[in-house]
């Protein structure tokens, strides 16, 4: 496209409209750092006072200025956790039924669904997962509540990624396995599924990524307890975002320190994870 | 001839399994569906009433300042549901456009595009309660609670997802166009604004409208920079203002008329983004350029 290039009047205007695009572009990563440097730095009170305390204690007591996250990570990871094995399965199925198995007239259908799903606000599942889900089928707020709070929301962002990876599998291999008698199922264990592996590794990861930074429907379904490490799915807990929107409100200076230490830890977190998950699914892409 | 059927005369292991797999995938399907549902359901049966029941004085009066207080009022939570996710939306969309350009028009596959577009889509996945947190550090403690606060929060959520909407339909245009825009002795940036952008602009709507109906449901990133006030607030940059999401996280629901009003609450923020997913929708299927 270079060879088109011609250097007119309009020089000037030209050179500086192509700055303006590369500076909005840098904005992402001005963003990206600006975030890390401006509550890392916020953090810091925290964690002079506290050192490794802040990761190893799972005490958080406001009164006596001790605040330790390892009971708010674990219960991060545990209905993440919980959420992935619900989430998971149901978005794989819901993606190749949309792929493989529905009619042509019902995909775009399908489609409209799945955004719909994804566009419900966090506060509204919240609300519904409090007054509906914990109170009317009674099972109260806790790990299992918000995990399914969170699979829900999540299965959605995973279907949408899951599916576009699924619909790179090229149709002569699809064509190919049936033309040498596979049924429906064995053409997806032999073509499909082989072939989107890495991108649907990525699809979970996001979705990971999501469920752990998920604030506001976890805040009013987990049950706010304070230190609780506990395998039992029905026990009240209380994850990292779901703190720092619920404590926010009345927090005196080290406690928003330390909230906002909470938040640079689930930055780090996710931010892993999205990593990771962005470079196989790009991966996954330039294979296909 | 021989039929399929005579193939399998008695139906073997291996397509019972295939339609047992078939049959969990509508399963899925059914999973997925159930939740919707239910959510909807419970939103319209328990919102409608509230909302609707004195027309238009729930979206147009104050909410009471006790909440125990039956009555309608959810007027200035609307207001500033509307200011925040519209200033949100004039901050990030031309920012995330341009951004879009540069890598796909500019950049291509030089490093800095590279790491931009890797970045961009790494900040998608970032917690939005991270983002309001970072604008409560950077903002509110300079300039206090106000919806501005709001809107850029939600802008630095919105804008990776600009940029990644924008870039795919900037890749569906024809490089034909932008060939005949220079063979007519355009510049590069007239070739951009005048033929490129225009070519791609239903798809580029639809994509920010997007954004915007996941942004305006956002409770998180306002938190730590609305503020919770209960009064009309029409002002963009001073005072604490509220919205409809903030008003549903904060409501006392331990009263009924708190509780049926967080209802009425939400019917209507899940109206305002049904709407706008819906429409984006239609948009793109109607005037989007197509693969």
């Amino acid at each position: 496209m270079q060879l088109f290039e011609l250097r007119g009047r309009s020089h000037h205007a030209d050179k500086a409209f192509g700055w303006i695009t590369i500076a909005a572009a840098g904005l992402v990563l001005v963003i990206l750092g600006l975030v890390a440097a401006s509550m890392t730095q916020r953090a810091l009170p925290v964690l002079e006072k506290m050192g490794p305390d802040l990761f190893t204690s799972s005490k958080w007591s406001a009164a006596e200025d001790h605040y330790g996250l390892l009971a708010f990570l674990f219960g991060t990871l545990y209905t993440a956790a919980i959420a992935l094995v619900l989430a998971v399965p149901v978005s794989l199925g819901v993606a190749l039924f949309i792929t493989q198995v529905a009619p042509r007239w019902l995909k775009k259908p399908m489609v409209y669904l799945i955004d719909l799903c994804a566009v419900v606000p966090s506060v509204v599942w919240g609300l519904w997962g409090v007054l509906v889900l914990s109170q009317h089928f009674g099972l109260g707020r806790s790990f299992l509540t918000a995990g399914i709070i969170l699979a829900i929301m999540i299965t959605p962002i995973i279907t949408s990624l899951a599916r576009e990876v699924i619909e790179t599998t090229p149709l002569t291999d699809k064509e190919a396995a049936l033309a040498l008698g596979a049924t429906r199922w064995e053409m997806i264990c032999a073509t499909v599924l082989p072939h989107s592996k890495g991108g649907l590794v990525g699809a979970v990861m996001l979705g990971l990524g999501r469920a752990m930074g998920e604030t506001i429907a976890a805040a009013l379904v987990i049950g706010s307890a304070l230190g609780q490490i506990t395998a039992n799915p029905f026990a009240p807990g209380n994850s990292m975002p779901a703190v720092i929107a619920n404590e926010w409100g009345e927090a005196d200076d080290l406690h928003k320190s330390a909230l906002i230490a909470l938040a640079v830890t689930l930055f780090a977190l996710t931010i892993v994870v999205n990593l990771l998950a962005t470079w196989i699914v790009q991966r996954g892409r330039r294979h296909a | 001839m021989i039929a399929a059927s005579d193939l399998h005369a008695k139906p073997s292991w291996r397509s019972t399994r295939s339609k047992l797999m078939t049959g969990l995938m509508i399963a899925a399907v059914a999973i997925l569906a159930i939740p919707l549902i239910a959510v909807l359901y419970a939103v319209v049966s328990r919102g409608a009433g509230v909302a609707f029941d004195a027309f238009p004085a729930f979206f147009t009066k104050d909410i009471p300042a006790i909440s125990r207080r039956e009555g309608p009022g959810m007027g200035p939570a609307i207001l500033g549901t509307l200011l925040v996710t519209g200033a949100a939306t004039v901050i990030a969309v031309p920012l995330g456009v341009l951004g879009a350009v540069y890598l796909h028009e500019y950049g291509g596959t030089r490093k800095f595009a590279r790491a931009v577009r890797f970045m961009a889509m790494v900040m998608t996945g970032v917690p939005s309660i991270v983002m309001g947190l970072f604008i409560y550090v950077m903002w509110t403690m300079r300039f206090g609670y106000s919806a501005f606060g709001g809107a850029l929060a939600l802008a630095c959520l919105m804008l990776p997802v600009v940029i990644g909407s924008t870039e795919q339909m900037l890749r569906l245009v024809p490089t034909q166009l932008r060939e005949a825009a220079y063979a007519l002795g355009a510049s590069k940036s007239r070739t951009i604004l005048t033929v490129v952008l225009p070519a791609a602009l239903p798809g580029i709507v639809s994509g920010a409208l997007l954004a915007v109906a996941r942004a305006a449901g956002e409770t998180a990133p306002l938190l730590f920079a609305v503020g919770a006030a209960k009064a009309f607030n029409p002002h963009l940059f001073t005072e604490a203002n509220t919205a409809l999401s903030l008003q549903i996280f904060n409501s006392d629901l331990a009263f009924p008329a708190a509780e049926s009003r967080a209802w009425g609450a939400a019917l209507t923020l899940v109206a305002l983004t049904f709407l706008m997913t819906i429409t984006a929708r239609v948009f793109t299927s109607r005037f989007a350029l197509k693969r």
